[in-house]
């Protein structure tokens, strides 16, 4: 399946998950091992968090929760589908979901790239933190609940209550949204946001597939009671 | 928490190993839910009988159970014991004596189920105890479910297990909680839905049955039960013919669908699925919210 031979291979039918965290938990920036495979990970839960080298990580197979979470630099490629809060809390690095993944994708993370080729479920996105998310498919309700800042890109639709109660980050959707949140409102697609999605889309590899200008952007209106100068004094 | 799974067949091949492959769908969800387990397997059943499936005391005596049964039975009734519980078959006409026999003469049996084909355990202990016990791997089928339980709303107690059953050949296991289940549940019994617990799962079990009795198809009865049912579910449900999954609008409890050309396959985690046959090929999706989803047997 892959062109280039890992380096490192864990089959997870016969060795402990948790053996195979700790390896790449000791991995260090003079490790030779940059190239690891996974095989058999058969829904097993937080398979290779907590990443913190400019490793590549490659699951063969469907995961259970928070695979990738924490991630920070690694590059993990999930060639199957992802249960709930992949890439949770990912600080920077690559995270691809090559199937569906499941509800509460990238939540609270602070940067680096999410790649979702099917369908992201509910609350993709939720409590934002800086993330780039983009998903090929469509997305559930609920998605970008309170995000903070980075970009949430979708190709296909928006379930209901997209970006609710939304501080800055930017949500870009192509497809149709079935409703907006509480303070999300479609904002004007201007050139610099072209040029903001544009990016998004050449960091995901889809540069010349999708047109920018298909898409609708959507942000925060600022108008609920966090947003307000004169509440300032409350705390 | 808690855990579900479910099987249904397509393929009558793999009806031999539903009990064998139920068995390990509900043992990988032992740490959603360790308090108790219980399940439902629609086998064999004669067209004119009815099989009940009874719970008693450990090591209470069945086989003389059944022996004074065969008054109201009108005749010795077939009975196959599984620990605790023990299955009995007897001509439907019987059904209503039998009941009214086993009320008055036997309180310290309780009936937990009845159907042409449905059977159905529980008890406390780990599921794979619990599966063990009753033989589950050995039983064979058309379709399934299960639930492990990690107990909030009610006690652990045998009777607080899953699945619930309030009709005949009809089942129903859930993970969530329902916040309206005392309202529903006095309305219930004002139809005259026999509900026999204080757990929230059996109001939902007993809602369904009230909607399919008034005519509803199980679909009709789910769609029905989003607008009813307030709070957290995800609900596997067994008819005679059919199997159904439904999620609450906001999906708060995850669920997990493989199917094949063989199968349909629920799990609350991909985790359980994961021994299925052909699974590396079964197309996994993950049920929408508010979306009923129901598959029925070819008659």
């Amino acid at each position: 399946m892959n062109a280039i031979a890992p380096d490192v291979t864990f089959d997870l039918a016969t060795t402990p998950l948790r053996e195979l965290n700790e390896a790449l938990h000791k991995a260090t920036a003079e490790s030779n091992a940059r190239r690891w495979r996974v095989l058999n990970p058969n829904g097993r839960h937080a398979v290779a968090v907590g990443l913190a080298m400019p490793l590549t990580v490659e699951i063969e197979g469907n995961v259970g929760y928070y695979c990738a979470g924490m991630n920070a630099e690694a590059s993990v490629i999930i060639h199957g589908n992802a249960g709930q809060g992949v890439a949770e809390n990912m600080m920077s690095g690559f995270v691809h979901v090559r199937g569906d993944a499941s509800q509460s994708a990238g939540a609270t993370a602070h940067g680096g790239m999410l790649v979702v080729d099917g369908n992201a479920s509910a609350r993709c996105g939720i409590s934002m933190k800086g993330v780039d998310i983009v998903v090929k498919g469509s997305i559930g309700h609920m998605s970008a609940f309170m995000g903070q800042s980075g970009s949430l890109v979708v190709l296909g639709d928006a379930g209901e209550a997209l970006g609710d109660s939304l501080y800055e980050a930017k949500l870009f959707v192509r497809g149709t949204v079935k409703s907006l949140g509480a303070d999300c409102i479609e904002k004007e697609m201007r050139d610099e946001h072209k040029a903001l999605l544009a990016q998004k889309l050449k960091a995901a590899g889809l540069e010349g597939a999708v047109d920018v200008s298909e898409f609708k952007r959507y942000g925060s209106a600022r108008q609920l009671y966090n947003f307000h100068v004169d509440n300032a004094s409350a705390y | 928490m808690c855990g579900i799974v479910g099987l249904f067949l397509k393929d009558p091949k793999l009806e031999g190993e539903l009990g064998a492959m139920l068995a390990s769908m509900l043992c990988v969800m032992t740490d959603r839910g360790p308090d108790s387990a219980g399940f439902a397997v629609y086998g064999a059943g004669g067209k004119d009988s009815v099989k009940l499936s009874l719970r008693a005391a450990r090591g209470y005596d069945f086989e003389g159970l059944a022996a004074g049964l065969s008054g109201p039975a009108n005749g010795m009734p077939a009975l196959v014991l599984h620990g605790t519980h023990a299955v009995v078959e007897i001509p439907q006409v019987r059904e209503a004596a039998v009941r009214a026999f086993l009320a008055e003469r036997h309180p310290e049996v309780a009936v937990v189920g009845t159907g042409s084909r449905m059977e159905i355990f529980k008890e406390v202990g780990l599921p794979s105890s619990v599966a063990q016990t009753f033989g589950l791997a050995q039983m064979r089928g058309t379709h399934g479910i299960g639930h492990t339980r990690m107990a909030t709303e009610s006690a652990v107690t045998t009777a607080g297990a899953h699945p619930f059953s309030t009709g005949a050949d009809q089942c129903l296991v859930h993970n969530g909680s329902l916040s309206n289940h005392n309202a529903l549940r006095r309305q219930l019994k004002r139809e005259g839905i026999a509900i026999e617990t204080e757990n929230d799962s059996e109001v939902a079990a007993g809602y369904l049955t009230w909607r399919m009795r008034e005519g509803a198809s199980l679909g009709q009865a789910l769609e029905a039960g989003l607008k009813d049912l307030d709070g957290f579910f995800t609900f596997v449900v067994g008819t005679e013919s059919g199997f159904g999954v439904l999620r609450d609008p906001i999906a708060c409890k995850p669920a997990v669908m493989a199917e094949t050309d063989q199968y349909v396959a629920f799990g609350s985690e991909y985790r359980a699925l994961v021994d299925l046959p052909g699974i590396a090929k079964a197309k996994v999706f993950e049920p929408e919210p508010a979306t009923v989803y129901f598959w029925e047997r070819a008659q």
